[in-house]
């Protein structure tokens, strides 16, 4: 009998008040009951709508039948064998315009939490591993090298599914901890790194060789890795190159990227005090940008301390392309929204420190090629009085392959170009995520990794019986 | 982790170390730099190479124990590891192609100037090395530049040394006495790079400066080593560090190097450190 319920089983959080104060995850995850209460809400539709609006086809109401039975760890085994970061995934996915779009209790009332589910199965699965001794996996190799380009989430689920069909591979990694932008771009309360660190473990116990410190472009470049022995290689290398906005004063001391931002908060642990980092606790924080990243940075603002933070965006909440629960968490948390703004200057004092930052009005007119009503200035100006600004406007590519690899075609934003999504203009290279598509989503970068993974796999074995 | 293989301390601020990093020193150009964190709790902080064995798969160090991290670094002794090493970073100093070159160096910032001018050399370049140090006790690799110049001018602001003068006063003389250069390397802290691009703009003579600002990634990630070059962005992790003299903002750079300065912790940090002075005297004669 389903649960005909109109809204989700509501998720437990951490008081606003309380958690503005701390790092530790907002939302504290279904416990059995919930899970399965949940679960009940799932009509089991012959059609299965949610999964086509899966990027790795999540067999999801096969999973949530499972769930409903109380076959947990049935349900995680569903779910990971087309998703190797279901943790991640159902805390980071944007489901309102994915899976949870499609699903056909959200005509009448809200859809089935699928997001919410799929991190309780990963949870639950974690919970019990975490008790039991680690299990190397590692098939028997076939001799063949692949390297791979980036430990985030493109080049992680390459990896995985390449040393399951029996691959050696290497993951080549710029920072010094793998993980990319769930290391350093999405702050603890959001995707604990208990977590991540969980999931890179489960990438290496398939046998996947991690090379921290090494920056693919200078330390080593694709032809170094062709004449290493390397039969083919995955570029995943993102798209890390923060935008800035091209305005007066934006080189003052306090403006940063949220890429810096974020990196010295959530890699570098600047909250923490018994790291190095340093970082501006500033009362007064403007956030520029609409999307998760702009949230992220807000929030983290919130919790060093700032009395005020605000979101300026140039269009109205609606635009906003940050998944809902976010803009809501961070409403919750007091971040004010201040729309329809775009900044236009910002002036430091004589020492060159953030003072304040000039915004035009904006109005929306007719809508854009995005789609989206586009924002025009109405004439007015406003001004904002604050002493850190967090440019969160979007990145692209980061240059260091493309400049260092010779007949490899991008396009004009410096996005590899593919013939069919993972396959490049050279030949035995390879390439998927944001680098590929420019800054998207994490689920959509796994996608790629895992196309890429199979394309190699066929290229290499086609190059075999050619001889 | 990279195993210092060799340590030398230069002076009381100064260490000059080496370490295992094969794969870096195969590539290492001069100009280029890397980027190291001592230990799981230190900043990421650029160091410059200021030296590569390719053979032996080393390269070398040299930096001023001044804030917390650069001292967590000299604390560690031969055969000890620093956790983390990435390189080599950064575009190589475009040196080829001249005849005639002055390289200045201003204190630590000889250590980078140092293998720009031993290639400069050993291409056959006749180059004139300005080397500035605040006092006898501060000069570093005096005799390495010695080796790899046509002409060494050491100098020192209190004239201890018995040559009293900033690095702007030697090329200033040198290049009044009818020496012509084609190119200046001027590579030390923004306020001695600012003089120096000043004098040699006055000269018509083409400059490169090496920068200094604060970084994370050094891969172009984080866009925290901006400066302002002819008027617009650059990446010093990326596009540089070499750039146009005679364009750079310095003004601007100084002050985002001392954007941190209030949360120093300790006192004395930073007091040795010239990257951070406002204001210097500079004799004008």
């Amino acid at each position: 009998m389903a649960n005909m319920q109109k809204n989700k089983v509501p998720m437990p959080e951490q008081d606003p008040k309380i958690r503005i104060e701390n790092f530790q995850e907002v939302t504290l995850g279904y416990n059995d009951e919930d899970a399965m209460l949940e679960a009940q809400r799932c009509l089991q539709c012959k059609h299965r709508p949610c999964v086509s609006g899966c990027p790795v086809n999540v067999q999801i109401p096969a999973f949530i039948h499972a769930v409903e039975k109380g076959a947990f760890n049935e349900a995680y085994q569903i779910i990971t064998e087309t998703n190797s970061l279901p943790a991640v995934c159902g805390r980071v996915c944007p489901q309102e315009s994915q899976c949870e779009a499609k699903c056909v209790r959200g005509i009448k009332g809200e859809s089935v939490a699928i997001g919410r589910l799929e991190r309780f199965c990963a949870d639950r699965h974690r919970e019990q591993a975490n008790n039991q001794p680690i299990t190397q996996q590692t098939r028997a190799s076939n001799g063949k090298k692949v390297a791979v380009c980036g430990a985030g989430p493109a080049g992680l689920s390459c990896a995985g599914d390449l040393a399951k069909l029996g691959y050696e591979v290497t993951v080549f990694e710029s920072l010094h901890t793998a993980g990319g932008v769930l290391q350093y771009g999405i702050p603890a309360f959001r995707l604990p790194k208990d977590i991540v660190d969980y999931e890179i473990q489960q990438v290496k116990n398939l046998g996947v060789n991690i090379q921290l410190n090494t920056i693919i472009g200078q330390t080593l470049t694709i032809d170094d890795l062709f004449e290493l022995g390397y039969g083919a290689v995955f570029i995943g290398s993102g798209a890390g190159l923060p935008a800035f906005l091209g305005i007066p004063g934006e080189n003052s001391c306090g403006v940063y990227s949220a890429n810096e931002y974020l990196t010295r908060v959530n890699l570098m642990k600047a909250y923490l005090n018994e790291y190095d980092t340093p970082i501006l606790r500033s009362k007064h924080v403007a956030v520029v940008g609409g999307g998760n990243v702009a949230m992220d940075a807000a929030r983290c603002a919130k919790r060093l301390g700032a009395e005020t933070v605000s979101i300026v965006y140039r269009r109205s909440e609606e635009e906003m392309p940050a998944r809902r629960e976010e803009i809501h968490h961070a409403k919750e948390e007091g971040i004010r929204l201040q729309l329809l703004t775009n900044p236009v200057e910002i002036f430091a004092d004589e020492n060159g420190n953030v003072t304040s930052m000039r915004c035009d009005v904006m109005t929306l007119g007719e809508p854009d090629a995005s789609g989206r009503r586009r924002p025009m200035p109405t004439g007015e100006q406003m001004t904002l009085q604050v002493e850190a600004v967090i440019i969160a406007v979007g990145t692209t590519p980061n240059p260091l392959i493309r400049m260092t690899t010779p007949g490899l075609e991008t396009n004009q934003w410096g996005c590899v170009e593919t013939s069919d999504g993972v396959t490049t203009s050279r030949e035995g290279v390879f390439a998927g995520g944001d680098a590929v598509t420019g800054a998207a989503t994490v689920i959509l970068a796994m996608g790629a990794g895992k196309e890429a993974a199979q394309a190699i796999d066929t290229y290499l074995k086609s190059k075999e019986q050619q001889g | 982790m990279f195993r210092i293989v060799k340590k030398n301390i230069l002076n009381e601020t100064t260490d000059h170390i080496t370490v295992e990093a094969p794969l870096i020193a195969n590539k290492a150009k001069p100009g280029q730099f890397i980027i190291l964190r001592t230990d799981e709790k230190s900043e990421r902080i650029p160091l410059t190479i200021a030296g590569y064995d390719k053979e032996q798969g080393t390269i070398s160090l040299i930096y001023q124990k001044i804030g917390h991290s650069t001292k967590a670094l000299g604390a560690l002794m031969e055969g000890d590891a620093i956790l983390d090493l990435a390189g080599p970073l950064g575009k190589p100093t475009a040196l080829d192609g001249y005849t005639k070159v002055a390289v200045v160096g201003g204190g630590l910032g000889c250590a980078i100037a140092y293998p720009q001018a031993k290639y400069l050399f050993d291409h056959g370049c006749d180059v004139t090395v300005f080397a500035g140090f605040r006092s006898r006790e501060h000069i570093i690799l005096e005799q390495e530049m010695k080796a790899c110049c046509s002409h060494l001018h050491v100098l020192t602001d209190d004239g201890s040394n018995g040559n009293k003068g900033l690095v702007t006063d030697g090329l200033r003389g040198c290049i009044q006495q009818g020496e012509t250069y084609e190119l200046v390397i001027a590579i030390g802290p923004p306020m001695m790079m600012k003089f120096v691009s000043l004098l040699t703009k006055d000269f018509g003579i083409k400059t490169f400066v090496s920068m200094n600002p604060i970084m994370i990634d050094g891969t172009g990630m984080c866009g925290c080593c901006r400066v302002t070059v002819g008027g617009k962005i650059k990446f010093a992790c990326v596009d540089g560090p070499d750039f146009d003299g005679h364009a750079v903002d310095f003004d601007e750079l100084m002050r985002r190097n001392r954007m941190y300065l209030a949360q120093e912790r300790g006192p004395g940090r930073d007091e040795h450190c010239n990257l951070l002075k406002q204001s210097v005297t500079i004799t004008q004669d």
